[in-house]
């Protein structure tokens, strides 16, 4: 593998890989310390991101290489009407791998096709955000201890949310996984994403725009921001913000073992009083990131 | 309704009635110096009624835009008077430059010098390639 730009672009086998490297890493964090020496990571951040920027640079600092690159467009060569294309040509011979955020969808895809430079797709407008998905993954498998038999609540903006479809193609090729679309009408699951992976791989799912309908029958409860920038109308993201706000009282019928997930930044849509509850798991997920990222990092630079 | 054989050149025929505007546009016949026969609604035994497309000189031309507006035209190639080859089309697994991603987040909206290109899916549905939206064809 020589990119990421989609979570397709791994077979589960090298998932399940990437995640027994990540639990290592966990437990045995000094052992990968020096593994990157004398590696670069550039991290081109053309839209602003805090969490997968921060956890990229993380984990490459903790691997013993070194990290340089940019957190905004107006900060590089694009303010000054630079090409994707262009950019990565240069920024390439600066670095042995890329981790790129860009708010135009495919953006990644361009750049691979400019170096030979392995390109991590750190999120690419609404459409991908695979590490992201790895992260769920590595979580879900640390807090669940499996992937297979689970039933999903995915809750908020299921139209626009990348994390979103990336994680319903990632855990659709697992076994025995149901999923509940908890979303507004106007931010449904779209209509190719039930058909293409949902329907052709036999995966059950139910529609409802009620939190608490399904609440018991909840393994994971994956709640996500509805973004403001994904909107071309503000009315519309005003009216649907704060659609669902998660609280104790909603979690009254919840499984014990219930695992909340949120990509974060966390807005209104989880309640603070939330925070403290075991079953919050969000925390631990921003912070399980920099392990997969850091497991991903050795996998495309062929570093055992 | 009389319309002249052609002596070199073609014959798109069983265009579904309504599309042969678009293929015209799309295969830019309008910058031709030749003499060109739009038939709209002609009568046809297999379908009803059908459009019809003379082009009297041989040029090349894009099958891959004419098997994506409809892959149920067929193509007579025309020399000499006599009709040479009979092609028949399918929807082409590729389309490049041939219709732009109308999704304004796409990076084809910015990026210069970057091909349009759709792909051909399972569903019969072409998507670009690079942001993945589905290509609503008129």
């Amino acid at each position: 593998m020589r990119n990421l730009i989609d979570i397709s672009d791994l077979s589960i086998k090298e998932i399940d890989a990437l995640i027994k490297v990540a639990k290592d890493i966990k437990k045995n964090p000094n052992k990968y310390n020096e593994k990157c020496k004398n590696k670069i990571l550039g991290t081109l951040f053309f839209e602003p991101s805090t969490r997968t920027r921060l956890s990229f640079e993380s984990a490459m600092i903790r691997l013993g290489g070194q990290v340089l690159g940019f957190s905004e467009s107006s900060s590089s060569s694009v303010s000054k009407g630079e090409s994707v294309s262009d950019t990565i040509r240069v920024v390439g011979g600066y670095c042995d791998i890329i981790a790129m955020r860009h708010p135009k969808e495919g953006a990644p895809l361009v750049a691979s096709n400019k170096t030979i430079v392995p390109i991590i797709n750190a999120g690419d407008g609404g459409h991908n955000h695979p590490t992201q998905t790895l992260t769920d993954l590595l979580t879900i498998s640390i807090e669940k201890k499996k992937l297979n038999n689970l039933t999903i609540g995915l809750c908020g903006d299921l139209k626009f949310g990348r994390t979103i479809h990336s994680l319903i193609t990632a855990m659709s090729r697992y076994k025995n996984i149901k999923f509940i679309l908890i979303s507004p009408e106007e931010l449904k699951l779209p209509e190719y994403t039930k058909t293409e992976v949902l329907d052709k791989n036999h995966i059950p799912y139910v529609e409802t725009t009620d939190i608490e309908e399904y609440m018991n029958e909840l393994d994971i409860l994956y709640m996500t921001r509805v973004q403001k920038e994904r909107f071309f109308n503000e009315a519309d993201y005003v009216r649907l913000k704060d659609y669902y706000i998660l609280n104790k009282d909603k979690l009254v019928n919840a499984k014990k073992d219930l695992c909340i997930m949120h990509p974060l930044p966390r807005v209104n849509e989880i309640a603070t009083d939330v925070d403290d509850d075991p079953r919050a798991c969000y925390f631990k997920q921003a912070e399980y990131g920099v392990f997969i990222r850091m497991a991903l990092i050795m996998k495309m630079l062929e570093i055992k | 309704m009389n319309i002249d054989s052609i002596k070199n050149g073609y014959v798109l025929d069983h265009i579904t009635a309504g599309k042969a505007m678009k293929i015209y546009e799309l295969l830019e016949l309008n910058k031709l110096e030749c003499q060109i026969a739009i038939i709209t609604n002609a009568r046809s035994n297999k379908y009803g009624r059908k459009d019809m497309i003379k082009i009297d000189k041989l040029i090349d031309i894009d099958l891959d835009i004419i098997g994506y507006i409809d892959p149920r035209t067929t193509i007579c190639i025309v020399k000499n008077d006599k009709i040479i080859e009979k092609k028949t089309l399918s929807k082409p697994k590729e389309l490049i430059n041939v219709v732009s991603c109308k999704n304004p987040r796409c990076i084809t909206s910015v990026e210069r010098s970057l091909d349009q290109v759709f792909i051909l899916k399972e569903n019969d549905k072409y998507r670009c390639k690079y942001c993945e939206t589905i290509l609503e064809q008129e």
